[in-house]
């Protein structure tokens, strides 16, 4: 059981998938300026990687070896199809939002890094577990940069003003205080994720690179 | 003109990795020394070229609704759009497939060159993204599209160039040793990007949905008048037909 609990664990913070593995930061960055739209795509992720991993750990050993990334992929896209429509049939504005990077998850590395590295060895119960902790890891991030995005950048969290309201001045802004809209531009989720590297390489010294 | 705008706005503009943050895995991953930078970046360039236009073939005469109705009149009615995720991405694996296949049989030294990069290639969001954007932004005609996939490489290609050559020199720089490699990698990468959001002004002056909407609205225009025109020619061949 140790062993199992720290395939969904280790995912979370010593072996981040964003932070320590690089994989996943395409479809990572660009829709973290809102909380809710980070949460909804770490849901989509969550849901294809679990399957996924399954799907392909049950089918690891009829596929062959030369054509697997095809195979792969095919099996991703048809789940992210479902993901698409599920998404453009309860949320059509949020479906707006994310706009092509719900397709973007077909090629979304850690996915496909995954199902190379621990799907084609291993049972689909352990595959299972690793897809939920990595995409928890991966979800992790995204939260916490949409986060800071949308405090800093326009002041609310799902929508909701948590701040006071900038135009009648109240709560925060009334002792001058002002949105920093700087955050809501899509450079700086890519300095927020530098910073959380620095923040857990301080204090983890083992990750540091030379 | 309309070429022009477009590859500029697709290589600075909407740069594939400052704008769009695509291709990221990779560009992080492979750009610690410029030669191999260039050789993953050559090859994105060749592989965009090559699908968007054939992504655009598929979607025009295949996906669209009503796309079908080259087929006969029973199956305009058809919208196969759920499809395209999965037909782009079978179209790019199967691509980047025979790209390979083709290069080693007739180009020995350019497969040794790009040859390792190709297969990381299948799976680049950068290749599937512009086949999305293509599709997203309603890319007008088949010329443009190879436009569009060849200034967005373009775009990629500077992208990583830039990034390796920097990192190159940043290993001599006195750099936090918890911010080392990755960390620094990031921070570099968002002051390009915001320094790359300087170019949006350039094309538009700034008025940039007004301009979209007009040029849509006059395709459309433009598009329902051949259709006018087809239908005007026919008649007059039904009449001279039905006159002799």
């Amino acid at each position: 059981m140790g062993k199992d609990s720290r395939l969904i664990l280790d995912p979370l913070t010593d072996n981040n998938p964003i932070t320590i593995q690089v994989l996943g930061i395409c479809s990572a960055l660009a829709i973290t300026a809102e909380l809710e739209a980070s949460i909804v795509m770490s849901i989509s992720v969550l849901f294809v990687m679990g399957v996924g991993n399954v799907v392909i750990s049950l089918m690891r050993n009829i596929i062959p070896s030369k054509i697997r990334i095809i195979a792969q992929l095919i099996v991703v896209a048809t789940l992210v199809i479902i993901v698409d429509l599920v998404l453009k049939a309860f949320a059509y504005e949020l479906s707006k939002t994310l706009s092509v990077f719900v397709g973007l998850i077909i090629t979304n590395c850690i996915i496909m890094g995954r199902f190379e590295a621990f799907a084609l060895g291993n049972g689909p119960w352990r595959s299972f577990l690793d897809g939920i902790g990595n995409a928890l890891g991966y979800g992790i991030i995204l939260v916490i940069v949409g986060f800071f995005r949308e405090l800093l950048g326009s002041g609310t969290l799902l929508g909701i003003q948590v701040l006071g309201d900038p135009i009648e001045k109240t709560g925060l802004y009334s002792i001058g205080y002002e949105n920093n809209g700087f955050m809501l531009l899509s450079p700086m989720a890519l300095i927020v994720v530098g910073i959380i590297i620095w923040i857990q390489r301080t204090r983890n010294k083992d990750l540091i690179e030379d | 003109m309309e070429h022009l705008e477009l590859f500029f706005k697709s290589i600075f503009i909407d740069n594939m990795v400052f704008a769009t943050f695509l291709g990221m895995c990779s560009y992080l991953a492979v750009s610690k020394k410029v030669s191999t930078a260039v050789g993953l970046g050559a090859a994105v360039i060749f592989v965009l070229a090559i699908t968007v236009p054939l992504n655009w073939l598929l979607d025009q005469y295949i996906l669209q609704p009503g796309a079908l109705s080259w087929l006969g009149e029973e199956y305009a009615s058809y919208d196969l759009s759920f499809l395209s995720f999965i037909m782009f991405i079978a179209t790019i694996a199967t691509m980047v497939q025979l790209v390979e296949i083709v290069v080693e049989k007739f180009s020995p030294s350019l497969y040794n060159s790009l040859g390792i990069f190709l297969p990381l290639i299948a799976v680049n969001c950068a290749i599937l993204g512009g086949s999305l954007f293509m599709q997203s932004r309603e890319i007008a005609s088949l010329g443009l599209a190879l436009n569009y996939g060849i200034g967005s490489g373009i775009g990629w290609f500077l992208a990583i160039l830039a990034i390796a050559a920097i990192r190159e020199k940043i290993r001599y720089s006195a750099v936090p040793p918890a911010l080392r490699g990755l960390g620094i990698t990031f921070i570099i990468t968002g002051l390009m990007a915001i320094g790359f959001m300087s170019f949006g002004g350039m094309l538009t002056g700034g008025d940039d949905g007004a301009e979209k909407e007009d040029k849509a609205a006059t395709i459309k225009v433009i598009k329902e008048d051949f259709k006018d025109d087809a239908k005007a020619k026919a008649d007059l061949e039904l009449a001279d037909n039905t006159n002799k």
